[in-house]
């Protein structure tokens, strides 16, 4: 089952768009905090009653992120070209790119828990 | 000039300059005499202390780095390395970091009894309406005065332009923006004379818009506030007639007068404000002579008229009787 999923993925073509998966889930998820925070505060002054849709676009954006990082994770060890990977092979550049996804996915991950984090403990709109 | 003896000085005129930079008792965030800006010099000592730890861990790594042998790390133990230690560890700290200073972003909780002080920014002074729960106010300007002990409420907003409203010693900025109010709730802890200070470029006298801060005892406050709603006491000074047949009641209140403007800040209690200009001159029968002569040499810019024309005699006894607004 895995396995054929991991097929399926090293199938998938890899491009610079890909690359920016991640980090554009993080900006995605930064803007979409700040519109929800001002839209709440400005329709109803209050801050969290139903924080639902946040946590809820705070789940998406990771699950976009982490799904990312998977799909790079099984693509960066698609079997290839001999070590050290650095030449400018299709394999080689595949490789790369996906590394390079991987890196960023865990960073946004970062990113999106920190914005996400005041929500916790902020309690109205002043 | 010997270089050695000269940067030394240099360096001891640096270090002296931050040494006194401590003696600063009366606006500084680490002279605190608020809750709030206890809050923030705590944080800022824990963020400070934790960069430090960070620093150093990161210089003792990377002189182990430099001196290590060729080869003292295998490809996996340095891939780990860098995971561990230039990626876990890092966000961990921030994360833990985050966590504790968060907190301090709530603001205090506000009672409707407490007391709300409305303060307006105005080019280059500061309109203040004191608004206890009763529904009274009782108008004043350029000198805050608050009790100790008890929340205090300041709504901000701005007359004309951008101003922000800041006390270090009492709390964190805030700006003061024409067309909306923010809130700041804040309570002192120790009484004092203390000084604020606008923080938001808004015009040629900006850096000379400052104001006094009187964090008293409670029960000394309620009487002072008590004071406060007195009008001026009618007065034969021959001042009191000058003020008004010069027209400086179209812009100045004395209430229980007929000087009753409000463009510039409201005199009836003038006299027990310690300065005069937001902060600029003490507040004496000289620098009142000198501020009415001729406001813009003392506050370049500043929104009220020059009165070079007035007779010696007459600018005298108006200045005299300001000091009378006791
Ligand atoms: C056009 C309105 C206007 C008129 C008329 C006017 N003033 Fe003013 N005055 C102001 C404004 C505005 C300020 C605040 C200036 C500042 O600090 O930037 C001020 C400030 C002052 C101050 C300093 C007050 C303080 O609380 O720091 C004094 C004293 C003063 N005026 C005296 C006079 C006298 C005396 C007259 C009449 C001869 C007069 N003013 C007429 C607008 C006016
Ligand atoms: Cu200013």
């Amino acid at each position: 089952m895995i396995g054929r999923l991991h097929q399926r993925f090293r199938a998938l073509r890899v491009t610079l768009w890909t690359l920016i998966v991640p980090p554009t889930g993080w900006a995605a998820h930064f803007l979409f905090s700040y519109l929800w925070a001002a839209v709440r505060c400005a329709k109803t002054g209050r801050y969290v009653d139903a924080p639902a849709i946040f946590w809820g676009g705070t789940a998406a954006a990771l699950l976009v992120i982490l799904a990312s990082g998977w799909i790079a994770w099984v693509q960066a060890r698609t079997p290839g070209d001999h070590p050290p990977h650095e030449a400018g092979t299709d394999s080689d550049r595949l490789r790369f790119l996906a590394y390079a996804t991987l890196l960023l996915a865990g960073l946004s991950v970062i990113g999106v828990v920190f914005t996400a984090l005041p929500v916790l403990f902020l309690r109205d709109c002043r | 000039m010997r270089a050695g003896t000269s940067r030394r000085g240099r360096l001891a005129i640096v270090l002296g300059t931050m040494a006194l930079g401590g003696c600063n008792h009366h606006q500084s965030v680490f002279a605190a005499f608020g809750e709030e800006a206890a809050g923030i010099n705590y944080i800022t000592l824990v963020m400070v202390a934790g960069g430090m730890i960070v620093a150093a861990g990161v210089a003792g790594l990377m002189i182990w780095a430099v001196r290590a042998r060729p080869g003292a790390l295998s490809l996996r133990g340095g891939e780990r390395l860098i995971l561990i230690a230039g990626g876990l560890i890092p966000a961990l700290v921030l994360a833990a970091l985050l966590v504790f200073s968060l907190p301090y972003m709530r603001p205090r909780g506000v009672a409707p009894a407490d007391l709300r002080i409305d303060v307006t920014g105005e080019q280059f002074w500061w309109r203040v309406a004191y608004r206890p729960s009763d529904g009274t106010a009782v108008v004043s300007a350029n000198e805050i005065r608050i009790p100790v002990g008890r929340t205090v409420l300041f709504r901000l907003a701005g007359g004309d332009v951008v101003h922000s409203f800041w006390i270090p010693g009492l709390a964190g900025k805030m700006d003061m923006i024409p067309g909306r109010t923010n809130d700041l709730p804040v309570r002192a802890t120790r009484a004092g004379r203390f000084r604020g200070q606008c923080t938001e470029f808004c015009g040629l006298s900006h850096a000379l818009m400052a104001f006094d801060v009187v964090a008293m005892p409670a029960e000394a406050f309620d009487r002072w506030l008590a004071a406060q709603r007195r009008p001026a006491v009618a007065s034969a000074d021959p001042g009191a007639a000058l003020f008004l047949r010069h027209g400086c009641g179209g812009c100045h209140a004395i209430r229980g007068t007929a000087a009753t403007g409000t463009i510039g800040p409201d005199f009836t209690h003038l006299a027990q404000r310690a300065t005069i200009g937001a902060g600029t001159l003490p507040n004496n029968e000289a620098a009142r002579l000198r501020f009415l002569r001729e406001p813009a040499a003392v506050k370049p810019g500043a929104r009220m008229p020059a009165y070079p024309q007035l007779p010696e005699t007459e600018a005298r006894a108006i200045a005299r009787y300001l000091g009378t607004l006791q």
